[in-house]
């Protein structure tokens, strides 16, 4: 393997990795703070993906689709967390998984409605359809850079926002106390609410963005979802700093697996995911 | 008479089947103090509890400053100016002593800023030296002193605080009872819940005691100390 060709795998790991932080912290946030297990996360990443394409038919660009589709999506998330998801927060897991798995049939039959069932491409936007030579024959694109450095700003973003603000702090707070933090005079229902339309417009956004490499098609949220568990469970449940350290690296594993060990590429993350839980049973930051 | 702050009436409590409160009353007047006793497990915390919406009576009502809030959300019920010390202390152990002061910030209900960061810091300084430690870092009184300083930065008009000195080593209770001594000379009313009867009583208006979910005295602090049999029957002392 030269360089050039190492230097594209780590840039495409790195990429794929970045990207399944934006879906994976919505996941677990959501579960951190208010306990849920949210099967119908990898929906979002969908409804992002296919608002995507129908937006930018209509609009003509994939930036002015992102920008009528994230507001969208933050009223829709905003929507189920009212009417459906408050109703889970005092109830066991398992009535959590029953609704949230429902949810996602109710979702793909929608799509299938709404938008059929064919597989949609999307254009890379032209001004951004460019590529960085490496070698005579290697080139990596630009979209891909993009996408990364929009990734990590969204990260640094809700670092801040969780850190740094006293909205995170309530964020934080609600997380070990819930009585206390209303008993504070915060509302945090209201709190919880937004904390839930943040993760699905981080999902829906990251469909949105990689709609023109993934392409759009049916059930594309499964797929995601079940990564994004695996980040989810090798970082450490509700650990968002555990969430984006195992992003990387199973964006790392599964890229170079495909490449240096294809025949086992389909097991790599999950072989990694047990490797990380013989060590670390509750995960890399995951509290024991 | 002062402006009640808070008034409940009646209250029929339940913690799944078991009937905790059988009709209580309980009421505090601006700038007043009350000390609330009985033996554990009579009722107390739960009354509190019943007061703040964190309990929903079955029966009765709470009223704040007169508006009827029994089934208002408990941070509505905060935001009326009532702030909470719980037992246990209820710090947020994942939030810096800085955080679990600044998350709290906010202006009384009649716009009052007299409490902000500076002046918890100048109350406790024993906080300023601990200010970027977790909350869960904290000793026992320097978690209780961080619990009243983050109900101060609200500017309530009325602190309840809920065995504030429990389990605290006699000189840092005693630095407690001083600090709750300032807060209600500083015209803040306070409900206060603790097992050192005498402290309570000496600065106590009025006291309330509970017994198996009843209010069976309520009056001057004076009339139960002077009274031997009440303070055997219902406190044990």
């Amino acid at each position: 393997m030269d360089l050039a060709f190492f230097l594209i795998q780590l840039l495409n790991g790195l990429q794929y990795g970045l990207l399944l932080f934006l879906v994976a912290s919505g996941l677990t946030l959501v579960f951190g703070i208010m306990g849920i297990i949210n099967l119908v996360h990898g929906s979002f990443y969908m409804l992002g993906a296919y608002l995507a394409w129908s937006l930018a038919g209509l609009t003509g660009s994939l930036a002015a689709a992102i920008a009528v589709g994230i507001p969208l999506t933050v009223l829709f998330g905003m929507a189920l967390e009212w009417l459906l998801i408050r109703r889970l927060y005092e109830r066991d897991h398992l009535f959590q998984v029953l609704l949230t798995y429902g949810l996602i049939l109710v979702f793909e039959e929608m799509r299938s409605i709404l938008w059929g069932d064919d597989v949609h491409g999307l254009p890379v936007p032209a001004l951004l359809n460019v590529s960085i030579p490496l070698t005579e024959t290697l080139s990596y694109p630009v979209y891909r850079l993009f996408i990364s450095g929009v990734c990590l700003l969204l990260a640094f973003g809700l670092y801040l926002l969780i850190q740094k603000t006293r909205l995170g702090m309530m964020i934080r707070a609600g997380a070990s106390n819930r009585d206390m933090v209303q008993s504070l005079g915060i509302n945090i229902k209201l709190i919880y609410t937004l904390v839930f339309a943040i993760g699905v417009a981080l999902a829906a956004f990251a469909g949105m963005i990689n709609a023109p490499l993934s392409s759009v098609f049916p059930n594309m949220g499964g797929q995601v979802l079940i990564i994004c568990f695996v980040v989810v469970v090798i970082g450490g449940i509700g650990s968002v700093k555990g969430a984006m350290a195992a992003s990387l690296m199973i964006g790392l594993a599964d890229t170079f697996g495909q490449v240096l060990v294809p025949e086992v590429a389909g097991m790599i993350v999950y072989l990694l995911m047990a490797v990380v839980l013989v060590w670390r049973p509750a995960g890399l930051f995951g509290k024991a | 008479m002062a402006e009640l702050l808070l008034e409940a009436q009646g209250l029929h409590s339940f913690y799944g089947v078991s009937h905790i409160l059988h009709g209580v009353d309980f009421s505090v007047a601006r700038g007043e103090t009350i000390g609330l006793m009985g033996r554990n497990g009579m009722g107390k915390t739960t009354l509190i509890k019943s007061m703040l919406g964190l309990v929903r009576p079955r029966q009765g009502s709470v009223r704040v400053r007169g508006r009827d809030m029994t089934q208002t959300a408990p941070h509505a019920i905060a935001r009326a100016g009532i702030a909470y010390v719980p037992e246990g202390r209820g710090i947020f152990p994942n939030l810096s002593v800085r955080e679990n002061l600044v998350m709290a910030a906010r202006p009384g209900v009649d716009g009052r800023k007299e409490w902000d960061f500076n002046r918890v810091m100048a109350t406790f300084p024993r906080l300023g030296e601990r200010i970027n430690h977790g909350g869960g870092q904290l000793s026992g009184g320097e978690q209780q002193m961080l619990t009243i300083g983050r109900a101060l930065m609200t500017n309530p008009d009325l602190l309840i605080l809920d065995e504030a000195t429990e389990g605290l080593a006699p000189l840092i209770a005693r630095e407690i009872w001083n600090i709750i001594r300032t807060i209600r000379a500083s015209g803040i009313a306070t409900v206060i819940v603790d097992k050192n009867y005498g402290a309570v009583m000496a600065l106590a208006d009025r006291s309330v005691v509970i017994l198996k979910g009843r209010v069976v005295f309520a009056g001057s602090s004076n009339e139960l100390t002077d009274n031997e049999e009440l303070m055997h029957r219902f406190l044990g002392v």
